[in-house]
């Protein structure tokens, strides 16, 4: 009989970890920031198929970096939880705070007890009727939860856009401005300006009634973008 | 902490794009048992609903239903809404058991919504259509006992740039009018109206018009139908659905096109 050798839980943990942030490290990063109007995130990315950024419920989006078909399984996910609940309940009843929560579970479970734990990063955004009312939880491969004020990067190089960002970010932008500092900030980090093909964005409107997320793409982001 | 788990399924039990086949393969938070089957063979007097109209017309189409509920000869409800938007481009009107009837329509507004997220497009008119067409035929057993619901469903079909109206029987069957459809118990004074005056090419302020004008026809005829009531002043529901997507009217646009039909031909008829 062959014994296992002795790893030390501390051992396994660190290994997981390294695993995931090396897949997450691979891949662009993200930006979300509040804004006057409404919550912006903006993504690098070329497919204009394939998205990072998607709608979740009526004021609730979700944002992913690292592997896609881990994020998009996640995303799918959020949306069943949340129809489910809004389904159940009432539309009202669908929160950001439920849905991190779940999702912090999920990304913990899958952290400790699986073969692999999911190489990506993600974000829950709930846009309120203030500023002061938005919410942003950026949730680790690990399951943790930081609730984020102003704005938050998810990503590889998180850090150092975090840093030009903090300078830069005042709270009260417009929507428009906002999508500029994100797409120029995203751009300095990569050492040259980006294409609005580029680029995924998509707005959390405040004050909607119902769906507020659309997308800024196509001609209304290449005139945003020139403004 | 303690959040249902997220809903994830293995690659051979993916519900896919379907709410209610996610419904069925979880147990949704909080939802009460479902009856049992068998037993009694009618229910007891529920609330019905009673007339709605589709028109369509040159750039889109009119859904309008009156708000009125009865119960056996009782009025349930003077002011029950039996027209709702179904996502931006359709809508969607019942007449019927009210509650099985407003059920099904939120559950046909989750679907699409849930299909659009989880895909990342709409569905087709056509596919919306035959989804109602699955729903209503869900709907068969509790209908045998006496709960029927009837749709009627309308939108603006952006890949073929027109309006375009559903009908449903109870079996699930789905019918595409060419013109104009009627449902409920006004329902056929309502359709001889429509058919006299509707032509080719009217305009949205004619249909509305035409809509509530053929509600006042049903009213006038059938006691389940409610007219405009003046006193408490509630008006009939009118939608209209074109490009721009589908827009309620306000009370303040149905009042005076309602108000002035009070002098019209049906006054003094005598009958």
């Amino acid at each position: 009989m062959t014994m296992p050798f002795y790893v030390s839980p501390e051992q396994v943990m660190k290994d997981r970890a390294d695993y995931a942030r090396k897949g997450i490290a691979r891949g662009r990063s993200l930006i979300a920031l509040e804004a006057a109007d409404g919550i912006v995130i903006v993504a690098e990315n070329p497919s204009r198929t394939l998205f990072k950024i998607s709608e979740i419920y009526d004021h609730i989006a979700f944002a992913g970096v690292g592997k896609y078909n881990e994020f998009e399984m996640l995303k799918i996910a959020g949306v069943r939880h949340a129809d489910l609940k809004g389904y159940a309940y009432s539309r009202e009843d669908v929160t950001a705070r439920s849905l991190a929560n779940a999702y912090a579970q999920t990304l913990g479970q899958v952290f400790t007890h699986e073969m692999k734990p999911y190489e990506v990063e993600i974000l829950v955004a709930q846009v309120g009727g203030t500023a002061e009312a938005d919410e942003l939880f950026h949730i680790l491969y690990d399951g943790t939860v930081m609730d984020e004020e102003g704005h938050t990067v998810l990503g590889g190089q998180a850090e150092t856009i975090s840093e030009t960002l903090e300078n830069r970010y005042q709270p009260g932008l417009s929507v428009d401005d906002a999508i500029r500092l994100g797409a120029s900030v995203l751009g300095e980090n990569d050492g040259q300006p980006l294409a609005p093909d580029q680029l995924e964005v998509g707005v959390l409107q405040r004050g909607v009634r119902g769906r507020a997320f659309r997308r800024v793409k196509g001609d209304e982001l290449t005139r945003v973008l020139a403004g | 902490m303690n959040e249902r788990p997220l809903p994830m399924f293995g690659p051979g039990s993916d519900p896919g794009p379907s709410f209610s086949e996610l419904l069925r393969r979880t147990s949704p938070p909080d939802a009460a048992p479902a009856p049992a089957a068998g037993g009694q063979s009618t229910v007891p007097e529920v609330a019905h609903g009673t007339t709605v109209v589709a028109i369509r017309f040159a750039t889109g189409v009119v859904l309008a239903g009156d708000r009125r509920a009865t119960s056996g000869f009782a009025i349930a409800s003077r002011r029950i809404e039996k027209v709702f938007p179904a996502d931006e481009h359709s809508g969607i009107a019942f007449a019927g058991a009210a509650g099985p009837g407003n059920d099904m329509v939120r559950l046909f507004q989750t679907q699409l919504e849930h299909y659009e997220k989880i895909e990342g497009e709409s569905l087709s008119l056509e596919g919306k259509a035959n989804q109602l067409a699955q729903m209503v035929r869900a709907n068969l057993p509790a209908a045998l006992q006496g709960l029927v619901v009837v749709p009627l469903f309308a939108g603006y079909d952006e890949r073929r740039g027109r309006g375009r109206v559903f009908s449903f029987d109870v079996a699930g069957g789905k019918y595409e009018e060419a013109d104009f459809q009627v449902n409920g118990s006004g329902g056929v004074h309502a359709k001889n109206w429509i058919k006299a005056q509707w032509r080719e090419g009217m305009t949205a302020d004619e249909t509305i018009d035409l809509a509530i004008r053929s509600l006042f026809a049903a009213a006038d005829e059938d006691t389940a139908t409610g007219g405009p009531d003046l006193v408490r002043r509630i008006f009939p529901t009118v939608a209209v659905i074109d490009a721009e997507g589908f827009r309620a009217l306000t009370d303040e646009d149905v009042e005076p096109r309602a108000t002035a039909l009070l002098g019209g031909p049906e006054e003094g008829a005598g009958q």
